[in-house]
């Protein structure tokens, strides 16, 4: 194809995108458009896949059947949203194993938020209801991404979310309304867990290199900031009606802006997380690395049964 | 290192009785039993289901897209082919 061919199917293809046409796996699409898409959807599977280690710690540990089940169902769901997703993402050239291995060999991010401990089981309440809180700011958006599977992926993701949030702020009110050891616990978690939430809603626009395009192919609505301004509005007052404090001294109602204005963020702490150097990103390699390998004799004893069956068929067919 | 790979199947759904079968996504398993099993796990945890199709990706075969003109082009021109295109005294009820 020559070089105005190709600018001339770019044009028709933002013009589609602009028109609110979803793209399917086989339209032709622009290099860059699939390389983004890749690299942000494969993202967003190994978040999932990795999210489900910091919780999958305390299923064991319970204080209950009922919370025992609940977070089950909920890691349970997180393995099926990074199947939809790594599935969605195939769609676009790429294999299962080659995404598996640029996770697996540090080349793939996962979000930071992943690589922080889970130390008490007020962690579990914690992450329920403001990490689960905030992915879901970032998700419901994608819902009307411009790449069909992507979006279908995210539907299915999105209805399945807010179970997660209320069994994590249902903790969270169980905690804070019993013994004051429970009522310190659950504040603690909180103390962890909330600026690492607002940093999981991205870099400040003004560092934020993608957005532009991003917004333009609808792979993002609205910026980082925007989105984490959204959260906080929408999660101190939960904190407030259950008389836990978010710690962050600066935090002020503003009348004017209708909104809340808030302390800095330790934006070297985000970077140094990202680079591999948080409390626990070698833990968390180390744990999903580990269960690939030794799962391995099990996917090749599941395929060679399935081709000794496939041989039995043809034999009596015969 | 493992020698081979699962293969990927499409699995398709009918949400209830009285619907069709409908695209949910893919998944690998070595066989379709498994395919089937995973499908139930990954795609009907909330009683979305009560039937299951899965195809081995590999068995479909898809129209290209880039060749829409010649393919979907022909239906465009045959007006003949909807109600509108007959006229009937206004007389006429119920047809
Ligand atoms: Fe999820
Ligand atoms: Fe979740």
């Amino acid at each position: 194809m020559s070089e105005e061919q190709i600018k001339n199917l770019e044009a028709q293809f933002e013009a589609r995108i602009a028109r609110d046409e979803k793209i399917e796996a086989k339209d032709w699409m622009p290099e860059k458009y699939r390389k983004t898409h890749i690299r942000q959807m494969s993202q967003h599977a190994h978040s999932e896949i990795v999210g489900m280690l910091p919780e999958g710690n305390w299923i064991t540990r319970a204080p209950s059947l009922r919370r025992k089940v609940a977070l089950l169902a909920k890691v349970q769901d997180e393995a099926g949203h990074g199947l939809y997703l790594y599935s969605a993402c195939e769609t676009l050239g790429i294999s299962r194993d080659e995404l598996y291995e640029q996770l697996h060999s540090g080349k793939a991010k996962y979000s930071s938020i992943f690589n922080y401990p889970t130390v008490t089981w007020a962690d579990m309440g914690a992450i329920g209801w403001l990490v689960d809180g905030a992915a879901i700011i970032n998700q419901v958006p994608l819902c009307n991404t411009s790449y069909g599977p992507y979006a279908r992926a995210m539907v299915r993701v999105c209805k399945e979310e807010s179970f997660h949030q209320r069994q994590g702020y249902e903790i969270m009110i169980k905690l804070a309304n019993g013994t004051p050891e429970q009522k310190e616990m659950a504040q603690d978690a909180l103390n962890r867990w909330w600026w690492p939430s607002l940093m999981m809603l991205g870099p400040t626009d003004a560092e934020s290199i993608h957005t532009e395009q991003s917004m333009k192919w609808k792979l993002k609505r609205k910026s980082n900031d925007d989105l984490r301004q959204q959260f906080i509005d929408q999660t101190v007052p939960q904190a407030d009606l259950i008389g836990l404090t978010i710690p962050d001294p600066d935090l002020k109602w503003n009348e004017e802006k209708g909104s809340y204005d808030f302390g800095d963020i330790d934006w070297d702490e985000f970077w140094q997380v990202v680079k591999g150097h948080g409390p626990c990103n070698k833990e968390r390699m180390n744990a999903r690395v580990g269960a690939w390998e030794r799962g391995e004799w099990v996917r090749d004893a599941a395929m060679a049964h399935a081709e000794k069956q496939q041989q039995r068929k043809e034999k009596q067919a015969v | 290192m493992s020698t081979k790979n699962w293969p990927l199947w499409e699995v398709f759904v009918r949400s209830k009785n009285g619907l069709e079968h409908r695209h949910f996504g893919s998944l690998h398993a070595a066989d379709a039993d498994m395919a089937l099993e995973n499908a139930r796990d990954v795609y009907t945890r909330r009683n979305e289901g009560v039937s299951i199709w899965v195809v081995e990706s590999k068995n479909i075969t898809a129209s290209n897209p880039q060749h829409n003109g010649e393919m979907f082009e022909p239906a465009q021109d045959k007006v003949y082919r909807h109600p509108t295109f007959y006229e009937l005294p206004d007389e006429v009820k119920y047809m």
